[in-house]
């Protein structure tokens, strides 16, 4: 059962992700009150094993923000990153639980408002509104 | 090297229905080098069931291991404390491990979280591939390093056969002619003469059609 204010991990990559989200803050951008940030160095370092960890401590969804294609400062970090949500979404859809729970985001450094609006929409699926 | 892959969650979480508590025991060997067993994946898998579990209102409880080996006598130990705490343990070693956890630990079942696929190694980063069938009387000495066995899908000695088509085999044209391969690093080798030598039909008794096999060293023995 997903609370009102569910909790969302975010690992952010240091060269996209976090920009955006640090972006989001300094327009004063809503934000809720259970997402947690977590910066990674690159989208590539978003391990399976974090990603379910998140889930399994309790956290109601995960989301990966990193580098769109082709702007990965590692080269393929973020594409890496994007195969690994997708596998774990496929794990969650096979214990009968929403593949929305994990979701890849890709962001540019300068786009707090996407980053805050990814965030809602991720909260509005969550609540199932 | 072994290569293995997880078995599907539902049928895991079938085995693990009467269960509370158990072990789930990775292996440092072969299962982590093809990223089946290892201690990432000991992870993974020990959260989705968690989650699994918690979801459906039957939380379980998991202890995460993962031993040096699990097909050596010896690493058992690792396990040995933790065994005591726990209902069952589930394995994601190759068949090896599961079933020295089960001969070891012998009062409390042993599960296997993986399919114990086959003897290959990883071509490229998540591609894993065939190489040996254990045949118990090796020929790549007269097959160019190629083994007909393993890799040709009718593990044939003596050539291909009729539906070899542009090198690949007739099953797939994803799939390599073995007997192709052969005979490309023959040639490059200078030792196509190889291919007059008739191999005879092969003696399987030195293969699973002998039964189990067991090698026995005097000279180490203790
Ligand atoms: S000939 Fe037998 S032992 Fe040699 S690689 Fe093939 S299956 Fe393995
Ligand atoms: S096509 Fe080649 S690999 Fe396939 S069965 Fe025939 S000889 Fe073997």
């Amino acid at each position: 059962m997903v609370s009102k204010n569910p909790k969302i991990v975010a690992f952010c990559c240091e060269e996209s992700g976090m920009p955006a989200y640090e972006h989001a803050v300094s327009l004063g951008l809503d934000l809720p009150d259970g997402l947690k940030v977590v910066a990674l160095p690159c989208g590539g370092k978003a391990e399976t094993g974090y990603l379910m960890k998140a889930l399994d401590e309790g956290a109601d969804a995960v989301m990966v923000f990193a580098c769109y294609e082709g702007n990965c400062k590692y080269v393929r970090g973020n594409i890496r990153a994007e195969k690994r949500v997708n596998y774990l979404r496929e794990r969650l859809e096979k214990i009968g639980l929403s593949p929305e729970k994990i979701v890849f985001c890709p962001v540019a450094p300068a786009s707090g408002q996407r980053f805050a609006e990814l965030v809602q929409r991720e909260v509005d699926t969550l609540l199932g509104a | 090297m072994i290569i293995a892959e997880q078995k599907p969650i539902e049928e895991i979480l079938e085995m693990l229905a009467p269960h509370k508590k158990i072990l789930l025991a990775g292996c440092g060997a072969c299962v982590t080098v093809c990223q089946a067993g290892g201690e990432k994946e000991v992870g993974v898998l020990a959260s989705q069931i968690r989650v699994a579990r918690q979801e459906a209102g039957n939380p379980i409880e998991i202890i995460e291991t993962t031993l040096t080996r699990q097909c050596e006598p010896e690493f058992m130990d690792e396990a040995k404390d933790l065994m005591n705490d726990v209902e069952a343990v589930l394995s994601i070693a190759c068949g090896i491990g599961v079933q020295l956890m089960a001969q070891t630990f012998y009062d409390k079942p042993a599960y296997p979280g993986l399919n114990t696929s086959f003897l290959g190694f990883p071509e490229e980063h998540g591609v894993f591939t065939e190489r040996c069938a254990a045949c118990g009387n090796c020929v790549l000495h007269l097959t160019g390093g190629i083994c007909p066995i393993a890799r040709c899908s009718k593990s044939l000695l003596n050539g291909p056969c009729g539906g070899s088509q542009d090198g690949k085999c007739e099953i797939s044209k994803d799939v390599d002619c073995a007997w192709q391969l052969i005979y490309d690093r023959l040639k490059a080798l200078g030792k196509l003469e190889n291919l007059a030598e008739i191999i005879p039909p092969k003696k399987w008794i030195t293969s699973r059609d002998g039964g189990p096999r067991k090698i026995v060293r005097e000279d180490l023995r203790i």
